[in-house]
């Protein structure tokens, strides 16, 4: 039986005066992959932000409830947002290598936390690279800008950038909507190994892939999790109507 | 059966294109049709374009045809003598060298830290608005009411000096160096903010690493056109600067260059300004000339580092 | 609402089957008619019936393939794709079995025998009502009533084993039958595999609003 590694409790957000979740409670294992599923604004991605913080940079948001990660409140007021996000790592919807070179990339995240020596950023790299399943088509070409990359290799960069700083927890939001179908099936292999080490959460309006990939699937709909359960039954035998109306294509 | 259907399709095929071929169809896109207005708005057009270019060839041409002449090593090498009845802008250009340095040296750091200020720090409404709005306007003020402004206030602190004129140029370019860094940030795009502070980066590391080095070219070029400015001015440094010509003294350990900030300098207008004052017109062309070739030189090397640091 | 064009497309599905099971159903209802009034023509458009229903079948193959590559089902669109997958096999073999009786009995020299043993007339009476409901019970995706026929396999299979006993019974007195016995034991062996066709469609029926086929999550 897979640990619950995350776990959200009666978690409230609110956007100025809109209720942008209600009453999310579910938790996600540990060497798993969790997608979240649902129309567009239905809270999916803002429930994803809410597990690194990241919705902290918009002004008027307002949160009640609790988040645990290892059994700590992430939204306690001790806590340390940069050590927070090194263990929770996050990959976006656009590929969004910066302006630097692939190597100086990857060193970005362990340079933040304070990793100086060249042996040991020498080392994070190939490792970081491998674990993206990168290393080999890059490793002639590190100091080349990244920006130089098709958006299939970015994107995997991103995943090795987020790889860096050894998370236990890979965000991803929408992480293979702006790619090519031949891209998004290397990415797809990779969560599949990535799911060994980390605990994944992924947010797809793909719902075939959302059925490939992930073990539990969480189907959100006005900011409410209408059902949440392995993605087998759900996408087999769904208990609620609203979930097979969505999947089946008949919603809206 | 089968063939049958294809010969008809063939026929019906052949029917068309003979058609096509002799009759023009009503919805045809062969016709051409004469469009007068078009013609005339690009004559209009290039007449505008050849004028421009005339104009600025023209004066340049002309100031080169009376300047080049006057220009030699002496005029260039040693500062006016009474004694020896010589003229040359050394002094001059040493203090436009100043000027320069100082003024960037004063508004570089507070014209892109407002930047970075406005556009990472201060919640986008009412305030942010209203400097923005400054900002603007004081960038369209004549440039004789910041020389009244610094000769007041500046000049009364330190006397006409280099200094003094610094601080006013500064005042006067620094909108020049925050909207170029402004609108450089601007382009920056936010997928590089969050990916940053979405691996633990801090804002101040996030600025340093990311957003400045991406806002470079923008900045580079505020501080290039600044140059520009502080090169051409002349209005607002009359009255705080002042116009000597001297060359600083070197001093025991070069003490003397530092003093020199305190003491004032005619830039190279200046100068112009007071050949043409004293109907020096060789003199004034001659200045002219070198002038010009400044700032064509700016704009070439604004060019080529905008482009290096755009490749990079 | 999204997606009407797939609607559509299963909505025309449920009409083929339902257009299937029907000529299943007609199949055995014509051949027993065709035993019953000795009646050849009868007997020999059931045959030519077979081939139909074996057109239909890959009709409805075709279709249930073509929406799994283009439409990519799931939850319930899924288990109505792969349950008329299966389920047209079972129709298909009911026909078989129809034809095979209608065979069976235009080449029998026992039909006078054949057209009124009561063993086969109560098995076909039997087989037949269990087809017939089996279908209505899929269609209309009654999993009461598919429940209610799968019970109903142990009458059949009683009535199989009567028919076998008077048979061995009648056979060892007159050696002279054994012919007849052999057509009388093909005939109530087809009836009772028909009656397992309507089983396994009643299956299915609790397949496709289940998930599970006798409490085995099958998906």
């Amino acid at each position: 039986m897979l640990k619950d590694k995350i776990k959200a409790e009666n978690l409230n957000l609110y956007y100025g005066e809109h209720h942008a979740l209600k009453d999310v409670s579910m938790n996600m294992k540990e060497q798993a992959i969790t997608a979240l599923i649902g129309p567009s604004g239905c809270g999916k991605s803002t429930f994803l932000k809410t597990l690194n913080r990241m919705n902290d940079l918009i002004p008027s948001v307002k949160i009640d409830g609790s988040i645990t990660i290892n059994e700590e409140n992430i939204y306690d007021p001790r806590v340390d947002v940069t050590l927070l996000r090194k263990k929770v790592g996050m990959v976006f919807q656009q590929p969004n290598p910066f302006p630097m070179s692939i190597y100086d990339n990857i060193t970005y995240g362990p340079k933040i936390h304070g990793i100086k020596s060249k042996e040991r950023l020498d080392e994070i790299v190939e490792k970081s690279l491998k674990g993206a399943a990168l290393w080999e088509e890059v490793k002639d070409r590190l100091k080349k800008p990244a920006l130089g990359m098709s958006g299939g290799q970015q994107q995997r960069l991103c995943i090795a950038r987020a790889l860096s700083v050894e998370p236990e927890v890979l965000l991803m939001d929408e992480p293979t909507s702006a790619l090519d179908p031949i891209s998004t099936l290397k990415i797809e292999d990779l969560m599949e190994e990535l799911k060994q080490k980390y605990t994944v959460v992924i947010v797809t309006h793909n719902m075939q892939q959302a059925a490939r990939i992930s073990d539990y699937t969480a189907f959100f709909l006005n900011g409410e999790v209408i059902e949440f359960g392995e993605t087998n039954q759900i996408f087999s035998m769904p208990k609620k109507p609203e979930t097979e109306d969505y999947i089946t294509g008949r919603f809206g | 059966m089968e063939s049958r259907v294809f010969e008809d399709n063939k026929k019906v095929l052949g029917k068309n294109t003979v058609e096509n071929a002799t009759v023009i169809r009503n919805d045809s896109i062969f016709q051409k049709k004469v469009r007068v207005k078009d013609g005339i708005a690009q004559a209009l057009i290039n007449i505008c374009a050849s004028f421009s270019i005339l104009l600025l060839v023209g004066i340049t041409a002309y100031v080169f045809y009376h300047g080049i002449g006057v220009i030699d090593w002496q005029f260039l090498s040693t500062t006016p003598s009474f004694i020896n009845d010589t003229f040359g802008i050394a002094g001059n250009i040493v203090n436009t060298l100043y000027l320069i340095i100082i003024t960037l040296l004063i508004v570089t750091p507070i014209g892109v830290g407002a930047a970075i200020y406005l556009n990472e720090y201060a919640r986008p409404g009412k305030i942010v608005k209203i400097i923005e709005f400054t900002t603007e306007t004081l960038s369209g003020i004549p440039s004789i009411i910041f020389g009244l402004f610094g000769m007041v206030v500046f000049g009364s602190l330190f006397g006409y000096s280099i200094i003094a004129g610094a601080i006013t140029l500064a005042l006067m370019v620094l909108p020049l160096i925050t909207r170029n860094t402004q609108e450089a940030l601007k382009t920056v795009p936010d997928s590089y903010r969050i990916g940053a502070l979405g691996m633990g980066a801090e804002k101040w590391y996030l600025i340093r690493t990311i957003l400045l080095p991406s806002a470079m070219p923008g900045i580079v070029t505020g501080v290039v056109l600044a140059i520009g400015r502080i090169v051409g001015e002349s209005a607002a440094l009359l009255f705080t600067a002042g116009s000597a010509q001297t060359l600083p003294f070197f001093g025991q350990y070069g003490e003397g260059l530092i003093e020199k900030i305190g003491q004032p300098g005619g830039s190279l207008t200046i100068q112009l300004y007071l050949s043409m004052s004293n109907a020096e017109y060789e003199q004034a062309f001659g200045i002219a000339t070198i002038l010009l070739i400044v700032v064509f030189i700016i704009n070439y090397v604004t060019k080529l580092v905008a482009k290096k640091l755009q490749t990079e | 609402m999204a997606r009407m064009n797939f609607t559509n497309d299963m909505r025309e599905l449920k009409h083929e089957l339902a257009e299937m099971g029907g000529m299943a159903e007609e199949a055995i209802e014509k051949v027993i008619r065709a035993l019953k009034n000795k009646n050849p023509d009868l007997a020999t458009s059931v045959i030519h019936g077979d081939r139909a229903l074996n057109d239909m079948e890959r009709t409805i193959e075709s279709h249930c393939l073509e929406l799994m590559l283009k439409q990519q089902p799931v939850a319930k669109d899924l288990r109505s794709v792969s349950t008329a997958l299966k389920v047209v096999t079972d129709m298909e073999r009911i026909g078989d079995h129809a034809a095979d009786i209608a065979e069976l009995a235009l080449r029998s020299n026992n039909i006078e025998e054949l057209s009124n043993n009561q063993d086969i007339l109560q098995m076909a009476k039997e087989a037949q009502e269990m087809v017939r409901d089996a279908v209505e019970a899929f269609i209309l995706l009654d999993l009461e009533r598919a429940k209610e026929i799968m019970k109903r396999d142990d009458v059949i299979d009683q009535l199989f084993d009567k028919a076998k006993t008077d048979v061995i019974e009648f056979a060892k007195n007159d050696r002279s039958k054994v012919d007849l016995a052999i057509d009388i034991m093909m005939i109530t062996k087809y009836l009772e595999r028909i009656g397992d066709h309507a089983v396994n469609i009643c299956e299915w029926t609790e397949f496709q609003t289940t998930g599970s086929v006798k409490h085995v999550r099958l998906l």
